[in-house]
């Protein structure tokens, strides 16, 4: 039911774990649900440089967190906040329809974290 | 992959060799129906009645009791509705629990929407049901007892035989559900005072589309397919020959091998329990620790959920089954899970596996190597696991 794409980043996630004194700290989703997502970046004048993740979930929840932080590492931070969910998906392969959901965790654990980031720095 | 171990037989089992054997030549030499006055029909029904005759000596039936259908869910169906319908001018109550098969709660569910009352009884932390809560939750308007002989999921193994004496005594029809059970705990109807029993071949290596249900002579339930005679007007269409021959033959090795089989399984499974659970921390057994399926294994692995951990576990060769939502299609974990008091988070992590005769103990020696190595990794990429070393709360 998953693609090539989806199995390789389940099964070697890029970008697992978590960065000390991060500049931006994103967490969505909740146990209950079966789907959390926590996201911590390094940013340097608006780049992110580096990130990492760690994610309780289904297959398809790994796999578009490790994606999603593919996808962001090195991008300006205004770039990093246009890529969608979908964009995931699409990078991912597609996702079946019951797991799209597994990617607005994703765009939104990002989104959360860079705006972590540029609440701190005002 | 260089192997593959199948622990998923609470699913589906293999069809024995001896078993297809006996049903092949009813594909294409014995192939007449049943209901026919020629020696092809008259061939036909020699072997149909064999295979009733077979499939009452392992109930303690007598064969006019027996009624082939097409699964244990057609059998769930035709129980419930058909003594609810023709019981209507007795009562309108139905008594189950919590965790039945969906083929129960679902068929139940349906009958509140045409106007039937239902219990769902709940159950203790082990999954079993009170005798005392079945005996409590009977009025006068209470027409039928339906709890399954053992939990498909956790593998507890309820207290049939006195459920069975209450509904006698407040003379109320019981049904069991015994898909599960045939070939892993020995079964007389009269012993256990069953009015109704449900089965599958599927599930003890015969093949899959056949199974039956067990009607004590006497009891008041109308036909489930109309249109034909067969099945003593019961249940209409032409026989599903071959598979009926299947389900006898695989249904009388089951008895037969019970003893040998059981002891087999439960000495994997508690190999299997032990190892896992003293190799993995935050780790919980669901199900009775005791009365439960020789071959289930159902476990909570707490931080991480079921699916990865199942995807994990293929990739490794081993096959088996979770209750997180994420394996349902639904956003809830497993019904069963969340009724003997898990949390959602920690139902979301659990892990069945159901062993069969085909398992070896290399095989249970590969799980027991394999498996804590997955949990830790897959803990490795939990934010919880970090955050809550101490264990999340059980509700």
């Amino acid at each position: 039911m998953y693609s090539e794409q989806v199995m390789d980043h389940f099964t070697n996630p890029r970008n697992v774990g978590e960065i000390d004194n991060p500049d931006g700290v994103g967490q969505v989703g909740n146990a209950k649900c079966g789907d959390i997502m926590k996201v911590t970046l390094k940013i340097k004048d608006d780049i992110i440089e580096d990130v990492k993740f760690k994610t309780f979930g289904c297959g398809a929840a790994i796999a578009t967190s490790s994606m999603s932080t593919e996808l962001i590492k090195g991008k300006n931070i205004h770039e990093a906040l246009k890529i969608t969910n979908k964009a995931v998906a699409e990078a991912l392969g597609g996702l079946p329809p019951v797991k799209m959901h597994c990617s607005v965790l994703a765009e939104e654990a990002v989104k959360m974290a860079i705006e972590d980031y540029l609440s701190k720095q005002k | 992959m260089e192997q593959r171990i199948y622990l998923d037989h609470a699913a589906t089992t293999y069809t024995k060799p001896e078993v297809l054997e006996e049903m092949l030549p009813y594909f294409t030499k014995a192939y007449g129906n049943p209901s026919s006055v020629h020696s092809f029909g008259r061939e036909a029904r020699r072997a149909l009645d064999k295979a009733r005759k077979r499939t009452a000596e392992a109930l303690k039936a007598d064969p006019v009791e027996i009624y082939f259908t097409s699964g244990g869910s057609e059998a769930d169906n035709w129980a419930i509705k058909g003594v609810a319908l023709a019981n209507k001018n007795k009562g309108d109550h139905i008594i189950t629990t919590s965790i039945e098969h969906p083929a129960v709660l679902d068929t139940c569910r349906y009958l509140e929407k045409e106007g039937f009352k239902v219990t769902y009884l709940p159950v203790d932390q082990y999954g079993m049901v009170s005798v005392k809560d079945v005996e409590k939750a009977i009025t006068d308007k209470t027409i039928l007892i339906s709890v399954m002989m053992a939990n498909n999921e956790i593998g507890t193994i309820q207290p049939i035989k006195e459920i069975g004496q209450i509904a006698k005594e407040h003379k109320v029809y019981f049904h069991t559900d015994a898909v599960q059970a045939i070939g892993s705990i020995p079964i007389d109807v009269n012993d256990l005072n069953v009015d109704l029993l449900s089965l599958s071949a599927h599930k003890f290596y015969g093949p899959n589309g056949v199974g039956a249900l067990y009607i004590r002579k006497g009891v008041k339930i109308g036909p489930y397919i109309h249109g034909g005679a067969q099945e003593r007007n019961k249940r209409a269409g032409t026989e599903n020959l071959a598979g009926i021959i299947g389900l006898g033959k695989a249904i009388e090795l089951a008895v037969e091998n019970m003893e040998k089989n059981n002891k087999k399984l439960i000495g994997m499974r508690d190999r299997l329990i032990k190892e896992i659970m003293s190799k993995v921390e935050y780790t919980r057994l669901n199900g009775h620790p005791e009365k439960r399926l020789p071959g289930n294994v159902n476990l909570s692995f707490e931080f991480i959920e079921g699916e990865a951990l199942l995807l994990s576990l293929d990739l490794k060769g081993i096959a088996g089954s979770s209750g997180s939502a994420c394996t349902s299609g639904s956003l809830d974990p497993s019904h069963v899970l969340l009724a003997i008091g898990l949390s959602h988070e920690i139902a979301h992590g659990s892990l069945r596996l159901t062993l069969g005769d085909d398992n070896t103990d290399q095989e249970i020696d590969y799980v027991i190597e394999v498996l804590p190595e997955i949990v830790n990794r897959l803990r490795e990429m939990s934010p919880l696991f970090a955050q809550d070393k101490g264990g999340l709360e059980y509700v």
